[in-house]
């Protein structure tokens, strides 16, 4: 499989290591990379705030205590506390299982887990409507049972938690497999039952790995755009989740509101950063320490 | 805490349906794009008058998008009690899955079309381009902004009423109405998927020196975005749009709305639901209700193009006019 995404054991990267190319190269190098993230991530972040606090302070508080804007926040909010719980005890449960013991179909569990990295998150809400749409599969019955899935909080949920799932699972199975299995042996053979080793060794181990996860799946789940729309029904004040009422307010030429909104979900990828390299800088410890 | 966290999803998730009974109702009116801002003040206008006249207390949700797009997801399932659309096709769409009985084009005056609405031209302040009628759409430097009409209601209307008037013409024919529509769109530098992208590529953006766009949406434009920006031209003659409503039947029944979801329609039709109309710059049906929009020569889509059936399969199916114009295009 792929290496650890992101994740780069200390031992590997030392930092006296020998310089081979010129001065010049490098840095022609980071003024290439330092132009691109001005041009693609600096100037549309500052774009957003200026937009957004564009007509002052009152005006974007105002905007963000709109009903249907309070609604889509409470909306996102929902979502992401069903999801993120979720995702994470499946994510770790997978981690756990793939890094630590080999059984028949180990790979082919690993493919399945990335494949909603792979697919169209149109693709992903698609499939929901296909299955649960009064067209699709199941659709006709749960109609007559009054269940409602599509353009309705389950399937936005159920769309979410498709595109989030690969991302705890996916930051856990690199660490674990780097940590080896031989501490939980020790503490097998030390009398430890399978879920006192989990709580007492395996979960300390990879707790910063977890929030590594977490946050970033988090981010998603707030983020997510494309399947929400597609099994949303955007009803106002319902169904709209954050980047949905974005949108629905910038086509309303209502373009504060929407910066106002959007800068919400700005703040959000700032928090993710910080908490992101904080993690990322606690797992490699972790490491390191081995 | 917890307790009421966990009944305030399951209320948002399944109960959506379960408020029929007693004195608070909801509706759900799904729309097409443009239509937002009328709505959002027709609501306001009917459940106050509801309220006076039955006590009960009605709150109208709104969704909007792409007309298209809006018929497809009621046939999917998307609980609409009433849809308000941009054309009576895509309305025959949900019909033919039976959720909407056949016939229901009678069930109110006038088509089912409380307001019309018509194709105009926004063009940039002062008109540099001297931007008229139809004909002057082809010249060559003339950049045209319209949506694509495989996706989108507003970019139909546009395509056929550009059709419609070169089969007017002196000598004027199919072949001819051909020719004229493909130097139309080899003026088009993008075309987007629904008539809001359009109008924000137009305004926004800065692209084009014209819009073809619904006349509410014009003036809606002028008035949210500067008049001292934009003009307003109306082409000598253009296509009547007639934008229908009704009840979708098997919501309706279902969730007990019928009585309610019918009189929101009928509503529409009354001196107060028409001045709303007209307010946005919808053509109010009843002629005595005071419109500011020019007067202009109208001609429906079932004289022009025999209904709405027949020019959906001529000019926007899989291998129709739009898409050998296209070809030619590239």
């Amino acid at each position: 499989m792929s290496a650890p995404v992101a994740i780069i054991p200390r031992s590997q990267n030392p930092k006296g290591r020998l310089q081979t190319e010129p001065a010049a190269v490098r840095w022609l190098l980071i003024a290439i990379a330092l132009a691109f993230l001005t041009l693609f991530l600096a100037l549309p972040l500052a774009a957003v705030f200026s937009q957004a606090f564009e007509k002052g302070l009152s005006v974007y508080l105002t905007a963000l205590q709109e009903p249907d804007t309070l609604s889509s926040i409470k909306l996102t909010l929902i979502t992401a506390a069903l999801t993120v719980p979720l995702n994470l005890f499946f994510g770790v449960t997978a981690a756990w299982a793939i890094a630590k013991f080999s059984f028949p179909g180990k790979n082919l569990l690993i493919t399945l887990i990335d494949l909603p990295f792979s697919v169209s998150p149109v693709i992903s809400g698609l499939i929901y409507v296909l299955i649960f749409g009064l067209q699709g599969w199941i659709g006709p019955w749960l109609q007559a049972h009054d269940i409602k899935i599509v353009f309705a909080v389950p399937g936005i949920i159920l769309a979410t938690i498709f595109v989030t799932f690969p991302f705890v699972a996916r930051e856990l199975i690199p660490l674990m497999e780097a940590q080896g299995k031989d501490e939980e042996e020790a503490a097998l053979v030390l009398g430890a039952s399978g879920l006192q080793t989990f709580f007492r060794v395996t979960l300390p181990n990879i707790k910063w790995g977890i929030i590594y996860g977490v946050i970033l799946c988090n981010a998603r789940t707030m983020g997510e755009f494309g399947a929400v729309s597609v099994v949303s029904g955007h009803i106002r004040g319902m169904t709209n989740t954050v980047p949905l009422h974005v949108e629905i307010l910038y086509n309303e030429y209502n373009y504060t509101a929407a910066f106002a909104v959007a800068s919400l979900l700005a703040f959000l990828a700032l928090i993710t950063l910080a908490v992101k390299s904080v993690a990322e800088w606690k797992v490699r410890l972790q490491l390191g320490n081995e | 805490m917890k307790t009421g966290f966990i009944a305030n999803l399951l209320t948002a998730a399944f109960l959506t349906t379960s408020l029929a009974q007693g004195a608070d109702i909801t509706l759900l009116n799904v729309s097409y794009d443009p239509t937002r801002e009328l709505y959002a003040d027709f609501n306001n206008v009917f459940a106050a008058y509801w309220k006076g006249k039955t006590g009960d207390k009605v709150t109208i949700r709104q969704s909007h998008g792409g007309s298209g797009k809006q018929a497809r997801a009621v046939i999917d399932g998307l609980e609409a009690d009433v849809i308000t659309l941009a054309l009576a096709y895509d309305i025959d769409a949900i019909a033919t899955k039976g959720q909407i009985k056949p016939g229901w084009q009678k069930e109110l005056p006038h088509n089912s079309a409380p307001y019309t609405s018509t194709i105009v031209f926004l063009v940039r302040k002062g008109n540099p381009k001297k931007i008229k009628n139809w004909d002057d759409l082809v010249k060559p430097g003339v950049s045209v902004i319209t949506p694509n009409p495989k996706t989108s209601g507003g970019a139909r209307w546009n395509y056929l009423a550009a059709w419609a008037f070169a089969l007017h013409q002196p000598g004027g024919n199919d072949a001819k109405a051909k020719e004229f529509v493909i130097k139309l769109l080899k003026n088009v530098p993008v075309l987007d998927s629904g008539a809001r992208g359009s109008t924000n590529t137009f305004v926004q953006r800065g692209l084009g020196d014209v819009l073809l766009a619904w006349e509410n949406e014009a003036f809606l434009a002028l008035n949210e975005l500067g008049p001292d920006k934009f003009d307003v031209v109306t082409p000598s003659e253009s296509i009547l749009a007639e934008p229908p409503v009704t009840v979708v039947d098997r919501v309706a029944d279902k969730r007990g709305t019928r009585k309610v979801a019918e009189e929101y329609l009928k509503y529409l039709y009354t001196d107060e639901g028409q001045k709303i109309a007209a307010k946005h710059y919808y053509r109010p049906i009843n002629t005595k209700i005071p419109t500011k929009l020019a007067k202009v020569k109208l001609y429906t889509i079932d004289k022009a193009f025999g209904g709405w059936q027949k020019a959906q399969k001529t000019h926007f199916a899989d291998g129709g006019t739009f898409d050998q114009i296209y070809d030619v295009k590239k």
